[in-house]
């Protein structure tokens, strides 16, 4: 594998954005600040590793909220017998997990079938988790103790977004990056040129799975006392499909550009009209899709391009 | 035998959302999430009927009917049409439907949420016991089976006999061929989308009459609508019914024997069968 020059500037570049991220909770009046940035990174890692699924193949999961509380639930139950970083490890594992025996259910079908399974997909935990816990375990909810700030949160997340931007970047790249763009294009096609199409479409759908399982992990600290209602809010799954689609899932610096506006009008919304937060979201999908269907960061391409080609000279 | 009669009268209901969405997915080509928030609205004014202006709640159906036809077909012609003409593939077609239903079913939610706030409603309506084989059930539920009964038997003798039922059939076995011989498409894709959203408000204001229902709640029948349409066979009217009455009995069986929390995954375990063993449906045919 060759690294092009303008790859290694932009690997420096990134890094150096990080860099001066990590900085942040240690700026005058952090605290304040951490409890809106927090959200805004959690939303962009959730997002972009959403794209990286479903931006490629045009699959819409709705599960992110089921792989979420999975993750929430294995540091909550587990945080008393095994050591932290283990369990992220464990987190990610079971959502690997789950996401192969949902996609092997449903993605050799047609992305209708899997769109309505994954809709449900954080309910159905959520019943059974709570059927459960009603008849096996005792106690519905948890405590979780541990001594993370949210600034311990904070650099987690940051450290998860610079790992998932690698594997996309790296998937981009891999002979897996190929197929999966050629299945988005023509699944007939991929089908007669000898990829594994099923194969390609679940390690996808695990890896994403697997990241939103451990953004659960990380973050079940936060809540303190966990409720299945809670760990499992299928409001989790749009938010998160929302952001990608505004900020455009064609670039994997897309979902970034729809996290961060949509994550503080969100906050504004919330905090001033509470009942119609609802209403919001169900607008922006439709403006979405009507105005940008590329997203942000589609429009932003465009123009990028536009100005490029400006001085008279003609690409065509 | 009390779990299967209640089980078929559960069914019947369901039945009724499941051929509105079997329409609109079958010959509109619209995966519609939004068929819950129908449900929901002929849910609502069937309330205000009945409290408000203290009549009786299927007099709503005077009211619910035209207007949900008329507003599902405002949705069709301006809201789903220009995405028809848009898409390039049928995958694409699905995504943005799918993605636009969502967001008419969030937007309505949302104004539910404005105009009603987040309560639970509910009204009695003939909530009398009737005795059918030695056991009671409620008259409100008997009446909507027979309503459930009434709206598909109507379906399926205007589809299969008529005409113009005929040209929705011939559109939903294939779009291109329908257009070369006559069949104006658009025209009778938006009908049929009009109508299964006529049918969705009437599912909604007859289970009003014996269930407690929010604002929110219409996401829960879109899910099961479209299980059901799922086990049934796309576009398959005969498919969906006998779908929804399995799910309905197989609800009943577990709410009572295991536990009443556990609806959703009794759906699912369905779901889960058929897209395993015959992802076409029932009743549909394997394609090659």
């Amino acid at each position: 594998m060759k690294l092009k020059q303008s790859d290694l500037w932009m690997g420096l570049a990134i890094l150096a954005a990080f860099f001066v991220l990590a900085w942040l909770p240690l700026a005058p009046g952090a605290d304040g600040w951490l409890s809106i940035v927090v959200p805004i990174t959690m939303y962009t890692v959730l997002a972009t590793s959403w794209a990286i699924f479903s931006g490629p193949t045009h699959y819409v999961s709705l599960a992110t909220a089921a792989f979420f509380g999975v993750g929430s639930y294995t540091l909550a139950l587990g945080l008393e017998s095994l050591p932290y970083p283990v369990l992220l490890i464990i987190a990610a594992i079971l959502g690997a997990i789950m996401a192969a025996l949902v996609g092997w259910a449903t993605l050799r079908l047609s992305g209708v079938y899997f769109v309505i399974f994954t809709l449900g997909l954080a309910e159905l935990t959520r019943q059974v988790f709570t059927w459960y816990q009603n008849n096996m375990g005792g106690t519905r909810g948890s405590y979780v103790f541990t001594d993370l700030t949210d600034a311990h949160i904070y650099w987690q997340l940051l450290a998860l977004a610079l790992l998932v931007y690698l594997v996309g970047w790296l998937i981009n790249r891999s002979r897996l990056g190929f197929a999966i763009r050629i299945i988005g294009g023509d699944e007939s096609v991929a089908k007669h040129s000898g990829i594994n199409v099923a194969w390609s479409k679940i390690v996808l759908f695990m890896v994403s799975g697997s990241v939103a399982a451990v953004v659960g992990a990380i973050l079940a600290p936060r809540f303190v006392y966990i409720e299945p209602s809670m760990a499992f809010n299928p409001q989790l799954s749009f938010m998160v499909v929302i952001m990608a689609l505004l900020g455009g899932t064609q670039r994997l610096w897309g979902p970034l550009m729809g996290a961060i506006p949509f994550a503080f009008v969100w906050e504004i919304i919330a905090s001033n009209f509470p009942a119609q937060t609802t209403l919001l979201m169900g607008v922006a999908f439709l403006l979405v899709v009507f105005y940008i269907p590329n997203g942000i960061s589609g429009v932003l391409i465009r123009w990028y391009h536009k100005a490029r080609s400006k001085p008279g000279v003609s690409h065509e | 035998m009390q779990m299967l009669i209640t089980g078929i009268f559960l069914g019947g209901v369901y039945a009724i959302i499941a051929v509105g969405l079997s329409l609109q997915y079958g010959v509109s080509r619209i995966m519609n999430l939004a068929v819950g928030e129908m449900l929901v609205a002929g849910a609502f004014a069937a309330f205000w009927f009945s409290t408000a202006q203290s009549l009786n709640p299927y007099l709503s159906l005077l009211v619910v009917i035209p207007l949900a036809f008329g507003a599902n077909w405002l949705i069709y012609r301006y809201l789903l049409l220009p995405l028809v003409r848009r898409a390039k593939t049928r995958g694409q077609l699905e995504v943005d439907s799918i993605l636009v239903t969502f967001g008419l079913s969030f937007t309505l939610v949302g104004i539910f949420l404005w105009a009603f706030g987040g309560e639970f409603f509910n009204y009695s309506f003939l909530s009398v016991p009737v005795e059918i084989f030695d056991s009671r059930y409620g008259q409100n539920r008997v009446l909507a089976f027979v309503i459930a009964f009434v709206v598909c038997a109507g379906l399926w003798i205007w589809l299969n006999h008529t005409r113009s039922g005929l040209s929705m059939r011939a559109i939903s076995v294939d779009t291109r061929a329908a257009s070369l011989v006559a069949i104006d498409v658009e025209k009778s894709s938006n009908f049929a989308f009009a109508l299964g959203g006529a049918i969705a408000a009437t599912g909604g204001m007859v289970l009003s009459t014996f269930l407690t229902f929010d604002a929110s709640i219409g996401i829960v029948f879109t899910l099961k609508a479209l299980v059901i349409v799922i086990m049934g066979g796309v576009g398959d009217i005969r498919g969906a019914i006998v779908a929804a009455l399995v799910l309905g009995i197989t609800e009943t069986v577990v709410a009572r024997l295991i536990d009443p929390g556990l609806t959703l995954a009794a759906a699912y375990v369905l779901f889960l069968l058929i897209l395993l063993f015959r992802p076409q449906g029932l009743f549909g045919r394997a394609q090659t």
